[in-house]
């Protein structure tokens, strides 16, 4: 019974966190270029979170005569469900977590890349050039973000000896993985904002080349979907960080564990919306031209050297 | 790789800066006073019409939303019958001012004229003709010009100057 | 864990048919997606999450999103897929299906033998085990398997190699 609680409690909190961040982003951007944001309906401009919500509910939900019906349709769940199943192995708290999975880093990196099916399937079933466009640029820089992904926390792995999510939080009693996994911090934060092609690296719908790219074609919940999923994606990325470096659900004990983990994941939130409000986009062949021959050897030195520190540590 | 951190951080102390919005409803930006708005016609310091209904405004406007036409009163002076403004059509480029030559067409700062129905922004004379001054105030252009009265043409009465020929060369 | 197990394994096998008969490549390829999902959780049920996991990951995750990637580039729609019903007659697939039909009538009977040593209790096969035997008794494996990544990679760099260009494009062809 209590499992059920926890799956639904979960559930909950995220839909609504992937609402609430409209919103926040929203007033954060507003925040750092001198405006204000929406702040008319309700109290500091709450309720646009439902204006918006209610809009999307009622548009018109549009399938273009040109598209693969059946793939066109189901491309947007794949994301959402993605997105959400990576969560079951997130260790919100020292005993709030769904699925205590003994490979749950790589359960995490199996789930994200499913997620690229999303991107691909809608732009292909879109039927359009721009659409398309977007979705072989999403695709190409989503599998080759992800080697870096998997090898940056390949160093998090040797560090705590598990690849279960649990017991690397708890690996990091004595001291973060951020301190001594700084480069592997850095470069799966990076990973990670282009694995949700968030703003810098929004190059798959980059709406100054691509009209929306791969969801050019999209509307009403449909798009819906797609919009929460990257909402998703950048908390399920703020949390993988959170757990992986920065000790999860560990902190001082004023404080219960789960209210730790949601303060740190806010902070990193914060911090992608900040990198969305000064960042330029890159191109697309810099992005891929710095993913291989910057961040990829970069992975791979930090690899090797936890892996020969360790071993010579023993 | 120090640049981008910085312009970061540099973004980040835009939170503390003042904000640049006007909560417009509430808070009326301030606008300058040749700022190119709502499309007036003024009166003379006594309270007439300035427009002579010369048709140069209509024939200035770039998108032809001015339509009038000319009366004359029994006293010999023009006014304009009827005059209309199509503000839906308007682009307030502010030729029809420059264009004017008595100083009757004025483009005041104020935009507020939002309608529901198309049709109600097309301004009649009635709604266009204000009772004030505009811009020149104490300009009154049959006091410049002169002006024929019956009996009498233009320089004819007492103390005043024959009218300038405006086609000889000579000073 | 039976009845897992049997759902798993009947989505695999309808999806790998739905596979075989679709003439819209990019339908076939995503059953066959699905057809390796349900393999992985065949692995994940059968005590060995780290092939689950790797499954997904290497197979579902990588190698069919380049693949859809390839067909999704040659612009296969309608017509492609009418060309395909057009080609796919009897006379053509006949031959292999009768074969395929030998080689699973051999496996039924396999299968029907008097029953086999019975297979002992599940066991959970955690990375560290796998890690421990891919680099104690497979090493030899695991090493050739890099020497024939690393020729991918030499050709991979030799064929992405680019020459430096010395004069501008639109001046190339005046130097020529």
């Amino acid at each position: 019974m209590n499992y059920w609680w926890i799956i639904g409690g979960v559930l909950f909190v995220l839909l609504n966190t992937a609402a609430g961040l409209i919103w926040l982003e929203r007033r954060m951007l507003a925040l750092w270029q001198d405006r204000y944001g929406p702040n008319r309906a309700g109290p500091f401009g709450l309720f646009i979170v439902l204006a918006d919500t209610l809009k999307l509910f009622f548009k018109e939900d549009w399938i273009p005569p040109f598209a693969d019906k059946v793939v066109f349709v189901f491309a947007p769940a794949i994301v959402v469900a993605s997105v959400l199943m990576s969560f079951t192995v997130i260790p919100f708290g020292p005993n709030i977590m769904v699925a205590d999975l003994n490979i749950g880093l790589l359960f995490f990196l199996a789930m994200s890349s499913l997620g690229v099916y999303s991107i691909v399937l809608g732009g292909w079933a879109s039927n359009n050039k721009y659409a398309l466009l977007g979705a072989m640029r999403g695709a190409s820089q989503m599998i080759s973000y992800e080697v870096f992904m998997g090898m940056a926390l390949m160093g998090v792995v040797i560090l705590s000896g598990s690849f279960n999510l649990r017991e690397i939080v708890e690996a990091q009693r004595k001291i973060w993985f951020i301190v001594p996994q700084f480069l592997g911090f850095v470069i799966f934060l990076i990973a990670g904002i282009a694995e949700t092609h968030r703003l810098p690296f929004d190059i798959p719908e980059a709406e100054s080349e691509l009209v929306a790219g791969f969801h050019s074609e999209y509307s009403g919940m449909k798009f819906g979907m797609f919009f929460i999923g990257e909402y998703l994606g950048v908390t399920l990325i703020s949390a993988m960080l959170v757990t992986l470096y920065c000790g999860g659900w560990l902190g001082p004990d004023f404080l219960p564990g789960v209210v730790w983990f949601v303060l740190k994941t806010f902070v990193f939130i914060s911090l992608f919306i900040l990198l969305r409000a000064s960042m330029p986009r890159p191109r697309y062949d810099q992005l891929m031209e710095y993913g291989w021959k910057v961040l990829f050897p970069l992975s791979l030195l930090n690899l090797m050297a936890t892996a020969a520190i360790v071993l010579s540590l023993k | 790789m120090f640049s981008l951190i910085r312009s970061m951080w540099l973004v980040f102390l835009h939170a503390f800066h003042k904000r640049d919005t006007y909560q417009y409803p509430e808070e009326k930006a301030p606008l300058p006073a040749r700022w190119r708005g709502r499309i007036v016609l003024t009166r003379d310091p006594d309270g007439g019409e300035r427009c002579v209904g010369c048709y140069l405004c209509a024939a200035a406007c770039p998108v032809d939303c001015i339509s009038l036409q000319a009366a004359e009163a029994p006293d010999g002076r023009r006014y304009p019958g009827f005059f209309r403004i199509n503000f839906s059509r308007c682009i307030f480029c502010g030729f029809c001012e420059e264009a004017c030559p008595t100083y009757a067409i004025q483009l005041i700062p104020d935009f507020e004229m939002a309608e529901y129905d198309r049709q109600n922004l097309v301004y009649e004379k009635d709604a266009l003709l204000i009772n004030s001054q505009g811009k020149y105030p104490g300009y009154n252009y049959y006091k410049v010009a002169g002006m024929s009265i019956s009996g009498k043409e233009k320089g004819e009465a007492a103390r005043e100057e024959p009218p300038v020929n405006v086609k000889s060369l000579l000073p | 864990m039976g009845a897992a197990f049997y759902i798993a394994a009947a989505i695999a096998i309808l999806s790998t048919a739905m596979v075989i008969t679709r003439y819209n490549i990019m339908h076939a390829l995503l059953y066959l997606i699905v057809s390796l999902l349900s393999v992985a959780v065949i692995f994940y049920i059968y005590g060995a999450p780290f092939m689950a996991a790797l499954e997904v990951i290497i197979y579902a995750g990588a190698i069919m999103v380049l693949m859809i990637f390839f067909v999704m580039m040659l612009n296969l729609g309608q017509q492609s897929a009418g060309d395909e019903r057009h080609w796919l007659t009897p006379r053509v697939w006949i031959g292999p299906a009768l074969l395929c039909l030998f080689l699973l009538a051999e496996l039924v009977y396999l299968i029907m033998q008097p029953p086999a040593p019975p297979a002992g209790e599940i066991v959970m096969v955690d990375p560290k085990a796998v890690g421990k035997s891919l680099f104690g008794p497979y090493i030899l494996a695991v090493e050739l398997a890099g020497m024939l990544l690393m020729a991918g990679i030499v050709g991979a760099y030799h064929l992405g190699r680019q020459k430096k260009k010395i004069t501008h494009r639109f001046l190339e062809r005046a130097t020529q």
